[in-house]
């Protein structure tokens, strides 16, 4: 397992820093100038020139080409010059230190901006994740045990239509269902926002008496603070607990139903094709319950499959989030990401795809040691 | 070794090859139809295919044309209004209803079609070439071209796809067009991988090693030898690459990155109405509706498909 763990971790640096490469290079080949996105009408050749200077934008962007006027250009001489005193070094030099740069639309630093967006998209993608298991794991099992039933074509009905269903048009859906078909009555809920106005949150720094504390440390509690699930349930705050619950159910639904559907076809087909093996008939005929059969021996074997799937899904929840996020006015990542596109914002765009992605890998290396947990055929091949 | 192979006699060759390919076909076709979701996949297509091909004769209005002051009584956000269900015959008819910019809902609907399909089957198209290129390259050539397509492969995976469409569009420039392309360099990956899996397992096989003895070149074993073997799965993971194209596609132009206004495209119209949601429904729920059918027959079509073609799923 450790040699497994260790080969795993190692194959993720490559993948990393492509990653970082690759949304360096974005930001570089973004057409128009830096410098007039960033000063507006104060830009002209002179401030420009500081301006470039300050930023080390007149460095050569990876070690002989630079930029000029514009255009990129090569100086094969300068290359051995330029292998270390390049944009991209210091870029990944500013990066490892977590400075992202200065939002222009905020006018805070990325870091900061993303503090206080990404517990929200966290705090999203859970619920949906949730959602999407607690209900679409038992409905795979039930329709894979009364194959052809009615439950079993219904599930499927539903699963191919779940799939199916973008998440904006869902989320616009029961958004319609809950604030205007439902109003007045108990199922009402609320289409937009994280909590109604007149709730308050109290960070966790101000109630254990920590705000004089600075470092990482401060960071990951701010960070957990601003889940508010997690902040009411360690404050005991009934009621920011209820609203918060409250709001986050509809997004939840609409951002959970193609996991979901994913889910529960997964587990149905993968316990399908357990349910034919030889074993199964043998626990079987040694006249063990059925719900033992299925249970213990049959769905335990088909978990792999949907751990994968599950693995896969978080992807798309990234992507569906910052949808759901625009639908139900969420302030997470995916809709600052395209509040920046709108106003051209290169630091938040950059800085923030950067942190989702390195999250995504991290997840996907959670993932595939799980897997590895769940099947020793993994981890020794 | 340029020595060419003794020519089979034509007759021959064409009997061999003529006999299995029309008995593989009519058994492909067979396997497909007996598929309950493959059939219920393939109608909803062709009613689409069909809308699309005759949205000229369809649709009542011009998709982008204001009806302000050109018809009596056209209401911005006028619900639908079908004569035939008790609608008044005073209003106008409107199946679908009409939309902020007082058009015809039913209109833009029908030619969305359209568009929609042209989405899927272009941006596919595009990210099944480029990636059928790059696996064959990284799979036939091996060694250091195979690492380093392949890490870049892994790189543009690592990106949750839809996020990394949007960094791509920013840099493009937000047109349907520029959508499709970011859309499309998301998805190479999947399809050079299956490429090259299908080039790794037959490279060795015995009858490529025939074929080179009988001195057919490089690109003729990759194209009449290779590519039919790796056919299957493209074509199934391609049917469903397009239910997810359509779906992205129409994502980002909801968020305004992808089909600019007045263009007669689902995901924008849903983005366009999307603050007039609460007043005038029919707005979002129709071309919701089409958006999601048209995906729907897809992934039916793509899951039939890949039940058929794959004898080990068979059951």
């Amino acid at each position: 397992m450790t040699r497994f763990l260790i080969r795993r971790l190692l194959l993720s640096i490559p993948v990393l820093i492509g990653i970082v490469f690759v949304v360096f290079a974005l930001a570089r080949i973004i057409p128009g100038d830096p410098c007039v996105a960033a000063l507006g009408e104060r830009a002209n050749p002179k401030t420009c020139a500081v301006y470039a200077a300050a930023h080390g934008l007149d460095k050569a962007i990876i070690p002989g080409f630079f930029r000029v006027e514009g255009k990129i250009e090569l100086r094969a001489a300068e290359i051995p010059a330029t292998l270390t005193d390049n944009q991209f070094v210091q870029y990944v030099g500013s990066v490892v230190k977590g400075d992202f740069g200065v939002s222009s639309k905020f006018g805070l630093p990325v870091t900061d901006l993303l503090l206080q967006r990404l517990p929200a998209t966290v705090e999203l993608a859970l619920y949906a994740l949730l959602f999407a298991i607690v209900v679409g794991i038992p409905l795979g099992i039930i329709s894979a045990y009364r194959r052809n039933s009615i439950v079993d074509v219904g599930t499927m009905m539903f699963a191919n239509l779940g799939v199916s269903t973008p998440v904006f048009v869902l989320g616009l859906v029961l958004a319609y269902l809950f604030a205007v078909t439902f109003k007045d009555t108990p199922l009402a809920l609320p289409p937009s926002g994280r909590l109604a106005a007149g709730v308050a949150v109290i960070p966790l720094a101000k109630v254990w008496g920590l705000e004089g504390l600075g470092g990482p440390l401060r960071l990951i509690i701010d960070f957990l603070s601003n889940i508010y699930t997690f902040n009411a349930i360690v404050t005991f705050n009934l009621s920011l607990l209820a609203d918060t619950v409250k709001h986050m159910i509809l997004p939840a639904l609409a951002l959970g139903t193609i996991p979901l559907a994913i889910i529960a076809r997964m587990t149905r087909s993968s316990l399908l094709d357990e349910l034919g093996l030889d074993y199964i008939r043998t626990a079987r005929a040694k006249g063990l319950r059925d719900r033992t059969v299925v249970m213990r021996h049959g769905f335990r074997n088909a978990l792999l499959p949907v751990v994968t799937v599950i693995g896969l899904a978080l992807g798309g929840l990234f992507g569906g989030a910052v949808l759901t996020e625009t639908v139900f006015n969420l302030a997470g990542v995916g809709r600052a990401v395209t509040e920046a596109i709108a106003s051209r914002d290169y630091a938040v765009i950059q800085g923030f795809t950067l942190v989702i992605a390195i999250g995504f890998v991290i997840v996907n290396l959670i993932v595939d040691i799980s897997y590895a947990y769940l099947d020793p055929r993994v981890r020794l091949a | 070794m340029t020595a060419t192979a003794p020519p089979i006699p034509e007759v021959v060759a064409g009997q061999l090859a003529g006999e299995g390919r029309t008995s593989l076909w009519r058994d492909t076709l067979g396997n497909i139809l007996r598929q309950r979701n493959a059939v219920v996949g393939l109608t909803i297509l062709t009613f689409f295919v069909l809308v699309a091909v005759f949205a000229n004769q369809i649709a009542p209005h011009d998709p982008v044309a204001v009806l302000l002051g050109q018809e009596e009584g056209a209401k911005k956000l006028a619900p639908p209004c079908i004569h035939a269900l008790g609608c008044p015959a005073a209003q106008p008819e409107h199946y679908f209803g009409i939309d902020q910019n007082v058009r015809d809902v039913f209109s833009r609907v029908v030619h969305g079609t359209r568009v929609s399909l042209q989405i899927g089957f272009l941006t596919v198209g595009f990210a099944i070439v480029i990636g059928t290129l790059i696996g064959a390259l990284s799979g036939y050539a091996g060694g250091k071209a195979d690492n380093i397509l392949m890490r870049l492969m892994d790189v543009i995976l690592a990106f949750p796809a839809l996020l990394l469409a949007i960094a791509i569009v920013t840099v493009l420039g937000t047109t349907l067009l520029n959508a499709q392309l970011a859309i499309g360099i998301v998805a190479i990956p999947i399809y050079a991988r299956i490429m090259r899996a299908s080039v790794l397992s037959i490279k060795e096989r015995d009858y490529i090693t025939a074929s080179q003895a009988l001195g057919e070149s490089g690109g003729g074993i990759l194209f009449r030898r290779i590519l039919p073997n790796a056919l299957t799965p493209l074509i199934v993971q391609g049917t469903l690459g397009i239910a997810g194209a359509v779906i992205d596609v129409a994502a980002l132009s909801f968020l305004g990155l992808g089909a600019q206004p007045p263009t007669a495209e689902w995901g924008s119209m849903i983005g366009q109405a999307r603050n007039s949601m609460f007043a005038a429904p029919h707005l979002v729920i129709f071309p919701g509706v089409a958006l999601a059918l048209t995906v729907l027959a897809f992934n039916l079509l793509g899951d039939g498909l890949r039940d058929a073609l794959d004898p080990r799923l068979n059951r």
